[in-house]
This record gives structure tokens, C-alpha cells and sequence, in this order.
């Protein structure tokens, strides 16, 4: 169901007189001074409860920062509002936080502080989140230069050589080291006497009273190179007893400033580039950005190209939820036995993946208005076999898995959370419907060719950590079942590529936020063209982020034993947690 | 009753225990052979599916890439590459630089004087091979690629990435088959258009014979084992049609190529080729095509 902006716009002027300054294309512009009572009346009075994306992008005489608005209400389910607030004071850029509004917004806008310089007042705790407190800057404002900056967009001159260098250089050698970091004013590079921020000082809520020597209360910091953390990402658990009484997560250790990059690169050289996103499930990252940017184009897409991509993009679900499965249970002390179930399936897919496209991890197999290269000879037959064996394990884990007493009693109850207060915090995907809204953006607001698959959405009711396992179990069903159809009617022949490939597309200028189901949740891209051949801004919502804003509330009130487990069933990866 | 799951559970994991007994642990069979490798890792395989790396080695899928080469045809001098830059472009890393030759009046030829890949921070993708006009740039399939300086061995330069047109056709048959089928048609269809204008002249002239002979000669390259580079060996040393092939024996077409290119020997394997040639010169398609189902790359 398509937003009437015009209505939007009368009702909101009416109860907030003055809130909304202009509309540019889809994107209503609201006044910065009216934000804080606009946003509660959009939630609370016209049901905008769902803030699932929270950006900002740096023109040449303001900043921007936007805001993509869904609904849980089933009558609103279904394309967002987008709203933007101009700030043309670059130099005080400030803005009232939406965070006691919308819970989601507390870690983007901390993101946005981080990347823009953009205060948000009364913000809870606006710390950079991505890079360190004491870097010098915010990265994303396009008057900072990155070391070894050579120019604004690729392809890079210095690629042809000069007169001046007849050779080509390495990288090290065009710029000496040093040449071009920037420090802080005060900063003093020399080693030998530089010393670390006291971060743990800096922890809210992280100091322990000397003075009344409550020995009950000990700080546990949990990674970042903690096994059951699934890569470097950090904890600070203040625990009672053996009680969880806060949590404070500390990421940005495998942050690899794929926006700023994103920004420099083609169109297309962004899709090798979102594999390393989430590196459990490339297809879908690709999937998510080539329907961005197509959008933008008003590309089509011929029909055996979409089949194609939907059989990619489930295989990757099934072996995402397969392995989360697995790592859940090693988590829980269940050591290695379902990960290597769930491992030795992933190889199937994996290798099928590797006929298609050519890698088994790195795919880049999606391209703007078709895929990379045709699938070879008897791979339709071979992934109709895979997919027949999948759906037997599916079941050996149901066996092995579901009514095992020992994890029923390790997980039944635990890390509850009503989904209210998931949508509160922005929680998407498979988390979100174990709690019991059924809400899939496949079936809410469809892309490619899903809406012609019958398949149901599965939701649980308590969304404690056993039904967000039986949710990715039955979300695994679902899959099989839409690639049993897909694999029965994807047409033997046809074009799998609109027209010719370009390698350097132009894309009409214009801004749009864009979103599909990742296995982990909502993955979304909010692209802004210029009308040229690089993205203007390039930002990923990826769903592993913004999922972690809920890791406080889960987790506190249980036990320690429990935080990993926990911490596992949300499903993260940091490389689309960092970016 | 309490445990019941608990057992239902156990019985999976039993069910692979007792399975990895049935189908690997066979004291009268070989482990680890290729037949066990590829029974394992089939789709319905059960029990092990892990292989004794570096020992044993999976087969890599056809389409499998690692990292980029250059294609060149009859030698190294002459690489297919036209220097046209679209693969430095497109290239996300920037990890290409191209260097135009030029002629003696310094003029810009179409043809790379210098062509340098950092493949340190080469990340795989295969754009350049799939945005290459002149399908000059392919990906290669050498992944043990391991150095003891970055800086200096993992800066490939024209030397190092140049390859044989018979090495990139044994890494990608289908691939392979394809373009050379494009490039036939195309130039099938320039060469008609320039015969039917060239018709009126094309009386006399030294032009003539040769063209005769190139009339009569067939294409060697339908033989299993022979790419283009072979053929043009052959071709210079005289055998022309699959009649001249079939009577030059296994051991003659050997010496043949190891005048040319000592190289040659390692790519390609002329025993079976007289008697493919024979069938061939009978005309006896057929056949010819169900044997060469049968060979790899020309060896029985």
C-alpha cells in the first residue's frame, strides 16, 4: 500500500504546526527546531513505530540527516515514509536526538555523530561508536581525506603513467607513511610516549564505588578476541553476583570504511565489495545492492536472471540459519557437533556457488539488470539434489536439536523480549517474528519476483532464545520451499542480462533508501547519485548493526553463562557490524 | 518422559558415527584416493568428507577464478591486448596500470608497452576479464600462490602474467569454445563482406594461390589437443590438411613441435592425433567426436 504523502503532510502540519518545510520527490523535509514533537506524533498518533534507518550525507552547503520510517501495524505494513532535516549550520551542526522516540536511533545516530561531526542533544550517550575516541575528524564529510587519498572518485589518474613516473608505484611508495595521517592537535605520535584513552573510565555506569567497597560488583570484559564473540567485538558486562546488570558493547574493530570507499568506487565496483559484508552470505548483500541501484535506474531485469537470483539469494538463507544454528549450540557448550553438521552442508552450497560464479565466498555474482555469467551445464539438477539434502538435514537438526532437554532448559525463558519493544529498537528479520509480528519485507513490500512464491511467514510467540531457534528452523522450511518452486519453474533458456552490460553506468540523480530480507534482517543501502559514475553517499543499514542495540536489554537480568548464547542468537557478523 | 529427546537426538549423531564406519573405514580400500575423494563429497555422500591437503587435491569448478592473465596468441610479443585500459578502469582496487607502446614516430600503438597488476591488493573480483573487449584479460586458476616478499614476487609484470592461448583454453574448455565460435562467425562474416568486394579484382595476382592453399587447408584445431598455437605450428612446418596430419606419425609430430617451442611438449600430447586426423580426413565426424569424449586433452 502506497504512502499518501499529501495526507501525511496536512495531518502532521495541523498537530505540529510548521513541522514539515517542503517535500523533495518522496522525502517529506521537516523543521530541525520541530523534530523531537514530530517524531512522537508520527509514532504514537499515526503509527510510525518502526524507525529502521537512520543516515546522514554531507552537501556542499548542509548536512542531511534522514530518516526511514515503517510501520508494525498491519494496515501500514509496506513501502516507508522517508523524512530528511536540513542542517546548513556546518560548522554547529547539531539536532535533537529521536532516541527516547524510537530506541533504534540511540547506536545510528551515535554512528552519524561518529562519521559527520552531527551533535544529537540529549542523546544518552553520543560516543563514537565505529572508530576510537581521540581520532581526528569524521571520515564521511567529504572535506576529509583518507591516507593515501589521490583523488575524489575512481578510476585514479595515476593508473596511466606519467611522464614524471614512468613506473608504477605500490602504494607505500606514491605516499610515504605519516605523510598523511591526521592527528589530533595534541597528539604525540612518538610511541614511547603515547598513552591509551582510559575508556573504561568512560563506560557509563562502568564505575565501581571504592568508597562503600561493594565487592559484589565486578567488571567482566568480554573479548574482542573472544571465541563466542564471532569475530572482534567486545563486551563490558557489569555483572551482581553473577547477574547481568549492564552491558556496554564495544565495536568498530573490523571497521574497513567501506562507505568512504563505496563513495570513491564505480557504480559496479561496489558489488565485489558488499561480499565482504556479510561473509556468511554474499548472494544476499549482492542481491541488496543491485536492487538498490536498479531502482535508481528503473532497470528491468529478464525473468531467468530473477529466478536465478532468488535460488542464490535462499540458498545463502539456509546456510546462514544453518550455521547460526550451529554456532548457537557451540555457545551453549554443545561443542562442534551441529556446527560441523551445518559446515558440511554449507560445502555443498558452497560449491555449487563456485560452479555458478567462480568463488566460493567472494561471489560478485549479481550485476545491474541480470548476473554475472550463466549457469553451466547440470547445475539446475545438481542444486535440486542439494536442495532435497537439505531439507533431510533440516530435519536431522530438528531430530538432534529441538527437544533435547538440556537445551530446553538452557534456553526456554531466557532473553524473552516482547516484539513492541523489539520493533522499539529497531530489531528485523528472524529475531523480531520469534517474538510474534509477522512482518518479512519479502512479503511486505516485494522485490524481485517473490510476491509470485507461495510460502508463509513463521512466527513464535515468547522470543526467548528456543523460539528464535525454531524461527530459523521454520524459516529454513520456507526457503526450501520457495527453491523447490523456483527450481521447478525457472525458464531453461532466456537472457540473463538486460541489454548490454555497461561497465561504468550512470545513474539519474537522486537519493532512495532501499531494502530487502537478509537472512539477518533488514538489509538496506541509502544511495545518493549526482547522475554520475560514483555513488555521492553510499550507506549500508546492515542488519547485524542495528540488531546489536538490542544486546542491553536482552541480556540484562540473565546469567553470565547465558550473555554468549545470547549474544549468538541475534546472529551477527562483524564485518557487516564494522563495515 | 525426561531424556527421551535427549536420545532421539543421540541417534543422529550414532546414525554418523556408524556411518563413517560403513563408508570410510574399509581396511580393504585405499582412503584418501580420488574414487573415495569424489564418492565423499558427491552430493549424496555421507560419512568423511575431508581431504588430506596439500597431498590431495579437490577438483576446482571450470568457472573457478584467482587472479588475472594475459592472453597472448602466437608469442609473446603479439598479446591479444590492445592497451584499450578498460580493465585499469573498471578494476575496484585500482590494482592495474597500462602503459601504451608507441611506433618510432611516437605515435600511440594499439598494444601495451608495460603492464603491471599489484596483486597484493588484487582482490579476485574478475571484472577485467569480463568487461575485456578483446577477451585479452582472464582469470587464472593458481591459488598456491604464497611468496616470501610481497613487495617485489607479487608485482606481476607483462613477463609474468603473459600465458599461451592453450593454457587459458585448458583452464576454461567452455568458455574457451565459445569465444573461439564469436570469433569464427565474425570473421566468417568479415570475410565475406571483403570477398564480395574485392570480387572484381581478385583476377590474378601471388594473392591467388595462397589463398588456394588456405582453401584446401583444413582446420587442425577440430583435432583434440591442438588450440591455435599448435596449428600454426603445424602449419608451418607444411601440414596443412587432417590427410598430411594422419600421415606424419605420432613421434614426427613430436619433433615438429619440439623444433618450434620445447614448451609445447608439457601443454600437448600428439600420440592419439594422426588417428584422430584420420577419422577426421574420412570425414567420419561422428566418431571422431565420441573418442575425443572419451580423451583429455588428447591423451587416451
Amino acid at each position: 500500500m502506497a504512502i499518501d504523502l499529501g495526507a501525511i503532510k496536512t495531518q502532521l502540519n495541523e498537530a505540529v504546526p510548521g513541522a514539515i518545510v517542503d517535500q523533495e520527490g518522496d522525502w517529506l523535509v521537516l523543521a530541525a527546531d520541530q523534530l523531537t514533537a514530530a517524531a512522537a506524533h508520527l509514532r504514537d498518533k499515526m503509527g510510525f513505530d518502526y524507525l529502521t534507518h537512520l543516515s546522514a550525507s554531507d552537501y556542499a552547503d548542509r548536512f542531511e540527516v534522514v530518516y526511514t520510517l515503517y510501520s508494525t501495524r498491519p494496515e501500514l505494513q509496506g513501502p516507508g515514509l522517508s523524512l530528511k532535516v536540513r542542517l546548513p549550520d556546518k560548522a554547529d551542526a547539531h539536532l535533537s536526538s529521536v532516541t527516547p522516540v524510537w530506541g533504534s536511533a540511540n547506536f545510528q545516530e551515535r554512528e552519524v555523530w561518529d562519521m559527520f561531526g552531527i551533535r544529537f542533544d540529549r542523546h544518552p550517550n553520543l560516543k563514537r561508536i565505529l572508530l576510537w575516541e581521540g581520532f581526528e575528524g569524521h571520515p564521511l564529510r567529504k572535506d576529509w581525506h583518507e591516507p593515501y587519498y589521490e583523488q575524489e572518485h575512481k578510476p585514479f589518474k595515476s593508473r596511466w603513467p606519467h611522464p614524471d613516473s614512468p613506473r608504477p608505484r605500490l602504494a607505500e611508495e606514491r605516499v610515504r607513511w605519516r605523510s598523511n595521517v591526521q592527528y589530533p592537535p595534541d597528539f604525540d605520535p612518538d610511541p614511547a610516549r603515547w598513552e591509551p584513552i582510559p575508556e573504561i573510565d568512560a563506560l557509563p555506569g562502568a564505575k565501581i564505588d571504592i568508597n562503600g567497597l561493594d565487592t559484589e560488583q565486578i567488571i567482566i570484559n568480554i573479548g574482542p578476541h573472544h571465541p563466542s564473540t564471532h569475530g572482534v567485538f567486545r563486551m563490558v558486562l557489569r555483572l551482581q553476583g553473577e547477574t547481568v546488570t549492564s552491558v556496554y558493547p564495544v565495536m568498530g574493530h573490523l571497521h574497513r570504511c567501506h562507505e568512504k570507499i563505496g563513495e570513491r568506487n564505480l557504480w559496479t565496483g561496489n558489488i565485489p565489495f558488499t561480499d565482504r559484508l556479510d561473509y556468511i552470505c554474499p548472494m544476499y548483500n549482492n542481491f541488496g545492492y543491485v536492487v538498490a541501484v536498479e531502482r535508481m535506474m528503473g532497470q528491468e531485469v529478464p525473468e531467468r536472471a530473477e529466478y536465478i537470483r532468488v535460488i542464490m539469494g535462499e540458498l545463502a538463507r539456509v546456510i546462514n540459519h544453518l550455521l547460526l544454528v550451529g554456532f548457537m549450540f557451540n555457545d551453549l557448550g554443545a561443542m562442534f557437533t551441529p556446527m560441523i553438521y551445518g559446515f558440511a552442508e554449507r560445502e555443498r552450497v558452497l560449491d555449487l556457488w563456485e560452479e555458478a560464479a567462480g568463488s566460493r565466498m567472494m561471489v560478485n555474482y549479481y550485476r545491474f539488470g541480470g548476473v554475472a555469467r550463466d549457469l553451466p551445464d547440470g547445475w539446475l539438477e545438481r542444486c535440486r539434489k542439494v536442495v532435497d539434502r537439505l531439507a533431510r538435514k533440516v530435519d536431522d537438526f530438528e531430530t538432534l536439536l529441538t527437544e533435547n532437554e538440556i537445551f530446553l532448559s538452557r534456553a526456554r525463558g531466557v532473553s524473552a523480549m516482547s516484539w513492541q519493544e523489539m520493533a522499539n529498537l529497531g530489531v528485523t528479520g528472524p529475531l523480531i517474528r520469534s517474538a510474534g509480528l509477522e512482518y518479512d519485507i519479502r512479503k511486505v513490500e516485494p522485490y524481485s519476483i517473490y510476491d509470485s512464491f507461495d510460502f508463509d511467514v513463521p512466527t513464535h510467540e515468547t522470543g526467548d532464545l528456543y523460539d528464535r531457534y525454531r524461527q530459523r528452523i521454520a524459516e529454513m522450511r520456507e526457503s526450501i520451499k520457495i527453491l523447490n518452486q523456483a527450481l521447478d519453474r525457472i525458464p531453461a533458456q532466456g537472457a540473463i542480462q538486460a541489454g548490454k552490460k555497461p561497465w561504468n553506468p550512470k545513474v539519474p540523480a537522486g537519493e532512495a533508501y532501499s531494502r530487502v530480507e537478509h537472512p539477518k534482517g533488514e538489509l538496506g543501502f541509502y544511495l545518493v547519485s549526482d547522475g554520475g559514475t560514483n555513488p555521492y553517499r553510499y550507506h549500508v543499514r546492515s542488519p547485524s548493526f542495528v540488531n546489536l542495540g538490542a544486546l542491553e536489554s536482552m541480556m540484562v537480568g540473565h546469567l553470565l553463562a547465558d550473555t554468549v548464547v545470547i549474544l549468538g542468537s541475534i546472529d551477527i557478523t562483524l564485518g557487516e557490524v564494522d563495515r | 518422559m525426561f531424556g527421551l529427546g535427549l536420545i532421539k537426538g543421540l541417534s543422529i549423531t550414532m546414525r554418523h558415527f556408524i556411518e563413517s564406519y560403513v563408508y570410510d573405514r574399509k581396511p580393504w580400500e585405499p582412503r584418501y584416493s580420488q574414487e573415495w575423494l569424489e564418492k565423499h563429497q558427491a552430493v549424496d555422500g555421507k560419512g568423511l568428507f575431508t581431504i588430506q591437503y596439500p597431498e590431495q587435491k579437490r577438483e576446482i569448478a571450470e568457472n573457478f577464478r584467482s587472479l588475472p592473465m594475459l592472453v597472448y596468441e602466437e608469442s609473446a610479443d603479439e598479446p591479444r591486448c590492445k592497451a584499450c585500459g578498460i580493465c585499469a578502469r573498471v578494476c575496484p582496487t585500482q590494482c592495474i596500470w597500462i602503459e601504451r607502446a608507441t611506433d618510432e614516430k611516437g605515435r600511440p600503438k594499439a598494444k601495451p608497452a608495460g603492464f603491471w597488476i599489484d596483486l597484493t591488493i588484487c582482490m579476485s573480483c574478475g571484472f577485467c576479464a569480463e568487461f575485456c573487449p578483446f577477451d585479452a584479460i582472464k582469470m587464472n586458476q593458481e591459488h598456491e600462490i604464497a611468496v616470501v616478499d610481497r613487495d617485489q614476487e607479487m608485482f606481476y609484470d607483462l613477463e609474468k602474467l603473459l600465458v599461451p592461448v592453450d593454457y587459458y583454453a585448458e583452464l576454461h574448455p567452455t568458455d574457451y569454445a565459445r569465444e573461439e565460435e564469436k570469433r569464427r562467425a565474425k570473421d566468417e562474416a568479415g570475410r565475406n563482406a571483403a570477398e564480395t568486394e574485392a570480387a572484381p579484382r581478385k583476377e590474378k595476382g601471388p594473392a591467388a594461390p595462397k589463398a588456394a592453399a588456405e582453401a584446401r587447408a583444413d582446420d587442425l584445431k577440430r583435432i583434440e589437443g591442438i588450440g591455435p598455437k599448435i596449428a600454426g605450428v603445424l602449419q608451418a612446418a607444411g601440414i596443412h590438411t587432417f590427410a598430411q596430419l594422419a600421415a606424419t606419425s605420432a613421434e614426427g609430430i613430436a619433433q615438429v613441435l619440439k623444433e618450434a617451442d620445447p614448451k609445447l611438449l608439457n601443454l600437448a600430447d600428439p600420440t592419439t592425433w594422426p588417428q584422430q586426423a584420420k577419422l577426421a580426413a574420412a570425414g567420419k565426424w561422428e566418431d571422431l567426436k565420441e573418442w575425443q569424449a572419451q580423451l583429455k586433452r588428447g591423451k587416451q
